[in-house]
């Protein structure tokens, strides 16, 4: 029996630059994880990670990532995920800028 | 030091306008990622887990006064004010937006610098000893050796698209500053008994998923036969080497799996073939460029202002027994700049603190800087008189921290915090550890302790040639940190041994801690060094301190 099916969201890197994005129920590129589409059925999941794969003018390396379903939105359930909503520790050159 | 002829000066030019081009292409959609990649890796810039990443070449670690101030320029133009200095003695900037990447090249160019072969299955920069031409244990300046195979492996035919990267380290001195050991070739210059200039070739040493001592394929390597024998190594790899999986396609691996014996045979045939097609050239090259590379004129002066602040200034005879090492010409001594204030980003670099080097380099250093593998900046000629101003001036910008070779001297690769390969974080693991032991106040006392982290089996952080080396793997999703002890990055190169089952994330820093402590209870006095001490007892009191406890829990249960 195939694995049950996580949720996900479509993430990848802008094109221009750089940084991390999600894609948004609305088809749009958002640098919120808590903007981004949850994907609970795995069909759909795949057609989306197609049509976003294709956008190459917009964004790199698009991929399904793991996210935990809660009542502020989803949550990364991997830690490198988890720095990729954020930024890296050392400085607040990330997205923990926009956050302040 | 080397000066671009115009030939240079015309292929970085060209290659700077073609990437122009890639860019605009890339970004107009006439180029897929697909196509675009692999040109953007041909100029050093990757893609990270935040942003884009430009790795700029120092060639063999040597700069100059304004090609630091244009690092500072570009760190602070279009990067976010500062860079990273890498064990392969090149800087990094975190931050570059995709269209801006042209103009930091041209910017680079404008200083005779570029990002080309820093990344792909290519020769990479050439490395040298970072006390190159200044070291009072100097046989020969490593720098002309290196300069030379920049020139014959830059955009070399043959090797544009080899199984692997390929790095070649250089060292003219009997201690080994340049981990030639770890390296594709690393090469020691030497001189035989009829007093001849050569080489003792190594090869097949290399770090990451499988570490490798270096063996030695021929133990003198005429001077003039450099290059033709380095090409015949290059490429009997080059068709040895496997594609078929980039875990084996290094040459450490073809080296192990043929043997040395064999490799050597190849060599040796394929050097035979290839010797008559070098008429001299090179070695008219390497002529000019051993000129370019002439000693700066150094003076003869008091070294009263010395020996006054070193007798007086506490803090300063503090930085000098650390940080300041034994010069070849009188008078003179190798100041070494600390980029690992503890709790400091290791080898991370403000662009203010890039303008004071420089100045420090132009005002008092014969204008020549050089990054260490171990991340950290050498001013390699500064006269002794000198040193009390020069520590003065670092002192206001933070870069006096006296603990070269300290407990906190650690080097640490970018780790998960911006590299897109990391398992685990390792900054903040080398920031804990430095401030833990500074506020213990033991670091003096704890004496020369290497540490060195790296954030996946790809060891850019060399911990398996650490005195402790801590590796961050992702264990089921969560940060683990396997620690080993033993390794030594010198000319009796030793890959380090597992002590055991990792730690976590917040366990790794307590575990250094049981470590360092045994190291202290265990050492016959302080002149004992951390790994004189761990030869001498072995692995047992320290797994005894990392797993003890544990082990009883387990047998009791």
């Amino acid at each position: 029996m195939p694995a049950k099916f996580t949720p996900k969201v479509v993430t990848a890197n802008a094109l221009l630059e750089g940084d991390v994005v999600y894609l948004t129920a609305r088809d749009e590129w958002s640098r919120r994880l808590s903007d981004a589409k949850v994907l609970t059925d795995e069909a759909d999941a795949q057609i989306r990670l197609i049509d976003a794969s294709a956008r190459a003018s917009e964004v790199v390396g698009v991929y399904l990532a793991d996210v935990a379903t809660t009542d502020a939105g989803p949550k990364p359930t991997h830690f490198r995920e988890d720095f990729r909503t954020r930024g890296p520790s050392n400085y607040a050159h990330g997205k923990q800028v926009e956050a302040l | 030091m080397y000066r671009y002829t115009d030939f240079d000066t015309a292929f970085v030019a060209e290659r700077n306008a073609q990437f122009r081009a890639q860019v605009e292409r890339r970004i107009d959609g006439s180029l897929t990622e697909d196509e675009f990649k692999p040109l953007r890796l041909m100029n050093g810039l990757y893609l990270q887990l935040h942003a884009y990443m430009l790795r700029v070449a120092v060639p063999y670690g040597t700069l100059n006064s304004a090609q630091m101030r244009q690092l500072a320029m570009i760190a602070d133009r279009w990067d976010k004010g500062y860079g990273h200095f890498t064990t392969r003695q090149n800087i990094q900037f975190n931050w570059p937006k995709l269209r801006d990447v042209p103009d930091m090249l041209d910017a680079l160019a404008e200083v005779q610098m570029h990002a080309i072969q820093t990344s792909g299955n290519t020769i990479r920069n050439v490395t040298a000893d970072h006390f190159a031409g200044a070291a009072a244990d100097e046989i020969a300046d490593p720098r002309p050796v290196a300069e030379l195979i920049r020139q014959w492996s830059t955009d070399h035919p043959e090797f544009q698209f080899l199984p692997r990267k390929f790095k070649v380290a250089v060292t003219g001195s009997p201690n080994d500053r340049a981990v030639t050991k770890a390296h594709d070739i690393g090469l020691r210059m030497v001189r035989n008994d009829a007093g001849d200039a050569g080489f003792e070739v190594i090869v097949g040493g290399g770090l990451g998923r499988t570490p490798m001592i270096g063996k030695i394929i021929n133990s003198f390597l005429p001077e003039a036969d450099l290059l033709p024998y380095l090409e015949a190594i290059v490429s009997v790899w080059n068709l040895l080497g496997r594609r078929d999986n980039k875990y084996k396609s290094r040459i450490k691996i073809t080296v192990h799996e043929h043997g040395l014996d064999d490799i050597r045979a190849r060599v040796e045939e394929r050097f035979a073939l290839l010797k008559s097609a070098f008429t001299g050239i090179d070695q008219q090259l390497y002529a000019g460029i051993k000129a370019d590379f002439a000693p700066p004129a150094f003076s003869t002066r008091d070294t009263g202002p010395f020996d006054l602040s070193y007798a007086n200034d506490p803090v300063f005879r503090a930085w000098v027994d650390s940080n300041v090492n034994a010069h070849r010409a009188p008078g003179y001594a190798i100041a070494q700049i600390s980029l690992k204030a503890h709790g400091a980003t290791p080898g991370d670099a403000t662009s203010d603190q890039m303008r004071l080097m420089a100045d420090l380099a132009a005002q008092y250093g014969h204008d020549e800087l050089r990054v260490s593998h171990e991340q950290n900046i050498v001013l390699p000629h500064v006269h002794k008189a000198d040193l009390p101003a020069v520590h003065a001036a670092l002192k206001t910008l933070g870069l006096a921290t006296a603990n070269i070779g300290k407990i906190s001297d650690i080097i640490a690769c970018p780790g998960m915090d911006y590299c897109a390969l990391a398992t685990a974080r390792s900054i903040p693991v080398a920031q804990e550890i430095a401030t833990r032991y500074n506020e213990l106040k033991l670091e003096n006392d704890i004496g020369d302790l290497k540490i060195k982290i790296s954030g996946c089996i790809n060891a850019c952080g060399h911990h398996h040639v650490g005195h402790i080396g801590i590796l961050g793997l992702d264990r089921a999703g969560v940060e683990n940190y396997q620690i080993t002890l033993g390794g030594d990055h010198t000319e009796t190169a030793q890959v380090g041994q597992r002590t055991g089952p990792g730690f976590a994330y917040d366990e790794i820093v307590p575990a250094v801690e049981r470590i360092v402590d045994t190291y202290l209870s265990e050492r016959t006095d302080a002149d004992e060094t951390f790994i004189d001490t761990f030869r001498r007892v072995g692995m047992t009191p320290f797994k005894t301190a990392l797993y003890g406890e544990a082990e009883k829990r387990a047998k009791a249960a």
